[in-house]
C-alpha cells in the first residue's frame, strides 16, 4: 500500500483482504483520526494513518499572540492534563525572561500538575478496562476525574481547559476549599484506585487480553523516541522529572516505575503506580507549603506579572505596568529556550525562538501523542482488531495533542 | 380433539408470549438498574415512579424512528434479519414447564406447559442453533463491513459453543435418562435438583448460555468499542429494537432452560406440604413463582456478570470453547456414564 496515498476502498475485486476504515469516527479511536487497516479476516496485515483531522494549526497561531495568550492554547493540546500544559508554557516563558519563581509556586505547580497526571492516567487506564469491556471498572474510577476537576474550577474557575497560572506564578492563591478539597480527594482516591486495581490487576480475562499483546522492546520505543508512561513500560528509566528537574522536583522522593516487556498491560501496571507516586507527591507538597511563608502565589515581577487591578487602579506604577504588558511593550531577550515537563503521554517540549519581540519568533510543541502515535500503524501490522483498539487506547492518543 | 383443548391451548401461548415479552421489556429496565446499583447510579428515574415507564417510552421511541435501510443492503434479507431473530427467541418457551398440572374443582387437568414433546432439549436446541440465522442474515444484509465481521463472529461463536453444550446436556440426559423437559422437572421433585448430580455439566451449561446469547463476557458480535454496534450497526427503529429485544428474551429462555434443567422448575423444597395446605389450583401457582424466581435470580446473574468482567477476545474465545469447555465436557461425560455404570451395577 503506498502510505502516501491510502486506498479507503476495496478496488480489487479478487483481493482475499478487505480494507476497513477505522475512523475517523469510531468508538475506539477517542477522538478524530483515521486508522485504513487491509484485513485478513480479523488480522491486521498492514495499516496506514491518517491524522491531522483537527489540526488547528497552533504553532503558526502562536507566532501572533504574546506569550500570555499562548497559554489557552497549550490547554488545547493535550485536553485531558491542561495544567501540565500551561505550566510547562508559563515554565518555558520563564527560561526565556530568567524568572525565578518562590518555592512555594513550584509546589503549588507540582500539586497542580499532579493532579493532572492522576487525571490523564485515570482517562488512559479506565479507558483500557472500557475497550475490553469492563465498564464499570471505568465508571468506578472515572468519577474521581470530575473530583479533581472541581478543584481545578476553585483553583482557576474552569474545568477542562484550564488557563491556571500566568507566567511568574498563579493568577490568585488557592482558597481554602482548594485545600479541602484536595485533602478529601487524597483521602478518598486511593481507596477507589486501590478497588480498581483489585478488579482488573488479577482479572484473569484482562491479563489475557493485554499482557504479550503489543510488546516493545527499549530499542524499538528509543528508535521511535517514545517517551512517558509507553517508554518506562518497555523498560527504559526515563522521566523528565527526575533526569531534568523542574519545579522543584528534585526535592521530593518519589519512584519512577518501569515495565519489562512493554506491552499494554505493563503499560497499565506503569501508569497506575504512577497515580500512586502522584498521590505522595501531593501530599509531600502541601506538608512543604506548610513551611512555606503563606499567601505568596507569584514571583516579584512587575514586568511580566500583570498586577492586580486595586493596583492598577490607585496606582500609578501599576497602571504602567499594566498598559505595558497589555500594549507588549516589554523587552524579552533575544534567546532560544527548550524546556519540557513530564506530561500524561511523555516529554512535553515547548521550543520556543524569541527574536526579541512580544511574540515568538517559532514556536514548537513536542507532543508526546504525535511522537507516540508514529509507530501505531507499524505496530498494527500482524495484531488482531481487538488487540489494535486497546492498543490505542493504553497509548491514550489524545487527537488535540496528536494534531495540535 | 375437543375445543376446550385448543382454547386452553391458545390462552396459555398467548399468556406466555405475553409473559416473555413483558420481560424482555423489562430486562431492559433491570438491566439498566443493575448497571447503575453496580456502578453507584441511580438508572432510569424520570419516566414513572422509579423510571418504572422506561420500557415503554423506549418501545414507543423504537416505533416513532425513522426507519432507514441503507442503499446498497439487501433489503429483504436485511428486513428477514431481526424478524428470524425474534422468532427463534419467542417460539424456544413452547416445551418448559412452567409449572404443575392445574386440577380444578371439576377435575380438569390443565397443564402449565405449552406441549410436552419426548425430545423437548433437542427441539430447544434447535430453536437456539437457529437464533445465530438472525444475526448472521442481519449482519450480512447490511452490506457493512462491521456487520459482516460480527456475523462471522457470531456465527463461529455459536457453533463452537453448541458443542460444548450439546456435550454438557449429554451427561445430564445419562443421569435423567429421558428428553422430556417434564419428566426432568418431575424427576427432580423436592431436593433431587440436577445440580448436585451434574455441578461440572452445570457450569459448562452457563458458560455455554452466556455465550449462546451473546452477553459479556462474550458480547464480540456487538462489542461497541470495537464493530460499532456489531450486526446491528445499520439498524435503525423497530428494527433494531427486536434485535435487542431477542436479546433479552433469549436471556429469559436460557435462564429458564437453566432453571428447569438444573434447578429443579417449578420444584421446591416442602411443596406436598404446600399442597396438602393450598389446594391442587393455588399450589401449582406457587411453583410457577418459585420457578420465576429461580428465572430472575439467573437473570441477575446475567446481569452481574455482564457488568462486572472484560470481554474475551475472538482467538481467546476459540480457545476457550473447542480447548477447554469441549475437552471437560467430553470428561465430564465419561466419568458420568463410569459412574452411573457402577451404581446401577452394584
Amino acid at each position: 500500500m503506498n502510505h502516501n496515498q491510502p486506498v479507503y476502498t476495496d478496488n480489487d475485486p479478487q483481493s482475499e483482504l478487505v480494507t476497513l476504515n477505522l475512523g475517523p469516527t469510531h468508538p475506539a479511536t477517542h477522538g478524530v483520526f483515521q486508522n485504513v487497516l487491509q484485513l485478513d479476516g480479523e488480522r491486521i496485515v498492514s495499516g496506514v494513518s491518517t491524522i491531522g483531522y483537527i489540526h488547528r494549526a497552533f504553532e503558526k497561531i502562536a507566532e501572533h499572540r504574546p506569550f500570555y495568550q499562548i497559554t489557552p492554547l497549550t490547554d488545547r493540546l493535550n485536553y485531558c492534563s491542561s495544567p501540565i500544559n500551561n505550566m510547562g508554557w508559563h515554565m518555558t516563558v520563564e527560561k526565556l525572561l530568567n524568572i525565578t519563581v518562590p518555592k512555594r509556586v513550584d509546589y503549588l505547580r507540582i500539586i497542580v500538575m499532579e493532579l493532572a497526571r492522576i487525571s490523564d492516567h485515570i482517562i488512559c487506564n479506565t479507558i483500557i478496562a472500557q475497550d475490553t469491556g469492563a465498564t464499570t471498572t471505568f465508571l468506578y474510577l472515572f468519577q474521581f476525574r470530575e473530583h479533581i476537576y472541581e478543584i481545578y474550577e476553585e483553583i482557576c474557575g474552569a474545568r477542562l481547559t484550564t488557563n491556571i497560572g500566568r507566567i511568574g506564578g498563579f493568577e490568585r492563591d488557592f482558597n481554602d476549599i482548594a485545600f479541602a478539597k484536595i485533602n478529601k480527594f487524597l483521602k478518598e482516591f486511593p481507596v477507589a484506585l486501590r478497588e480498581f486495581e483489585s478488579l482488573l490487576n488479577r482479572n484473569r480475562i484482562f491479563i489475557d487480553r493485554t499482557a504479550g499483546v503489543a510488546c516493545v522492546t527499549p530499542e524499538q520505543a528509543l528508535d521511535y523516541s517514545w517517551s512517558g508512561p509507553l517508554l518506562r513500560a518497555t523498560g527504559v528509566d526515563y522521566d523528565v522529572r527526575v533526569s531534568e528537574p523542574y519545579c522543584s522536583y528534585d526535592e521530593f522522593d518519589f519512584e519512577v516505575p518501569v515495565g519489562t516487556s512493554g506491552d499494554i498491560y505493563d503499560r497499565y501496571l506503569v501508569r497506575n503506580e504512577e497515580m500512586w507516586q502522584s498521590v505522595s507527591l501531593i501530599e509531600q507538597a502541601l506538608e512543604k507549603i506548610k513551611h512555606e511563608p503563606a499567601g505568596v502565589f507569584h514571583a516579584d515581577v512587575p514586568d511580566f506579572y500583570l498586577p492586580a487591578k486595586e493596583e492598577v487602579y490607585n496606582n500609578m506604577e501599576a497602571l504602567i505596568y499594566h498598559f505595558k504588558i497589555v500594549m507588549g511593550e516589554i523587552d524579552a531577550p533575544k534567546a532560544e529556550v527548550y524546556h519540557a515537563v513530564e506530561g500524561g503521554n511523555g516529554e512535553l517540549g515547548f521550543y520556543l525562538i524569541n527574536d526579541g519581540g512580544r511574540t515568538p519568533y517559532r514556536l514548537h510543541f513536542r507532543r508526546p501523542s504525535f511522537i507516540n502515535y508514529s509507530m501505531y500503524a507499524k505496530m498494527s501490522e500482524g495484531m488482531l482488531l481487538s488487540d489494535a483498539i486497546i492498543n490505542m487506547s493504553s497509548m491514550n492518543i489524545i487527537a488535540g495533542e496528536l494534531d495540535a | 380433539m375437543d375445543i376446550s383443548f385448543v382454547i386452553e391451548k391458545f390462552v396459555l401461548v398467548a399468556i406466555i408470549f405475553g409473559i416473555s415479552l413483558v420481560i424482555a421489556m423489562y430486562s431492559t429496565y433491570a438491566e439498566r438498574k443493575v448497571a447503575a446499583f453496580l456502578q453507584d447510579r441511580l438508572g432510569p428515574d424520570r419516566a414513572g415512579p422509579f423510571g418504572i415507564l422506561q420500557p415503554l417510552a423506549d418501545g414507543l421511541k423504537m416505533f416513532m424512528k425513522e426507519e432507514i435501510i441503507p442503499t446498497h443492503a439487501n433489503k429483504w434479507l436485511f428486513m428477514v434479519g431481526p424478524g428470524l431473530a425474534m422468532l427463534t427467541a419467542c417460539i424456544g418457551t413452547a416445551v418448559i414447564p412452567w409449572g404443575s398440572p392445574i386440577t380444578t374443582a371439576a377435575g380438569r387437568i390443565i397443564p402449565l406447559q405449552v406441549t410436552d414433546i419426548n425430545v423437548g432439549v433437542l427441539y430447544i436446541f434447535g430453536v437456539v442453533s437457529l437464533s445465530v440465522y438472525g444475526v448472521m442474515i442481519g449482519g450480512w444484509a447490511s452490506n457493512n463491513k462491521y456487520s459482516l465481521l460480527s456475523a462471522i463472529r457470531a456465527a463461529s461463536q455459536n457453533i463452537s459453543y453448541e458443542v460444548a453444550m450439546g456435550l454438557s446436556i449429554i451427561a445430564l440426559l445419562l443421569v435423567t435418562n429421558t428428553m422430556s423437559l417434564k419428566e426432568i422437572v418431575e424427576m427432580q421433585h423436592g431436593w433431587h435438583w440436577n445440580v448436585l448430580y451434574q455441578p461440572l455439566g452445570f457450569l459448562l451449561f452457563i458458560i455455554c448460555a452466556f455465550a449462546e446469547t451473546n452477553r459479556a463476557p462474550f458480547d464480540l458480535p456487538e462489542c461497541e468499542t470495537e464493530l460499532i454496534g456489531g450486526y446491528h450497526t445499520e439498524y435503525s427503529s423497530m428494527k433494531l429494537g427486536f434485535y435487542l429485544f431477542a436479546e433479552y428474551i433469549n436471556m429469559f429462555v436460557s435462564s429458564a432452560v437453566m432453571a428447569t434443567l438444573y434447578f429443579g422448575g417449578y420444584n421446591y423444597p416442602g411443596m406436598d406440604w404446600v399442597l396438602t395446605q393450598v389446594g391442587p389450583v393455588i399450589a401449582p401457582l406457587i411453583g410457577t413463582a418459585v420457578l420465576f424466581a429461580k428465572i430472575f435470580a439467573f437473570i441477575f446473574f446475567f446481569m452481574w456478570v455482564r457488568w462486572t468482567i472484560p470481554r474475551f477476545r475472538y482467538d481467546q474465545l476459540m480457545h476457550l470453547g473447542w480447548k477447554v469447555l469441549i475437552p471437560i465436557a467430553i470428561a465430564n461425560v465419561i466419568v458420568t456414564g463410569i459412574v452411573i455404570a457402577i451404581v446401577e451395577k452394584f
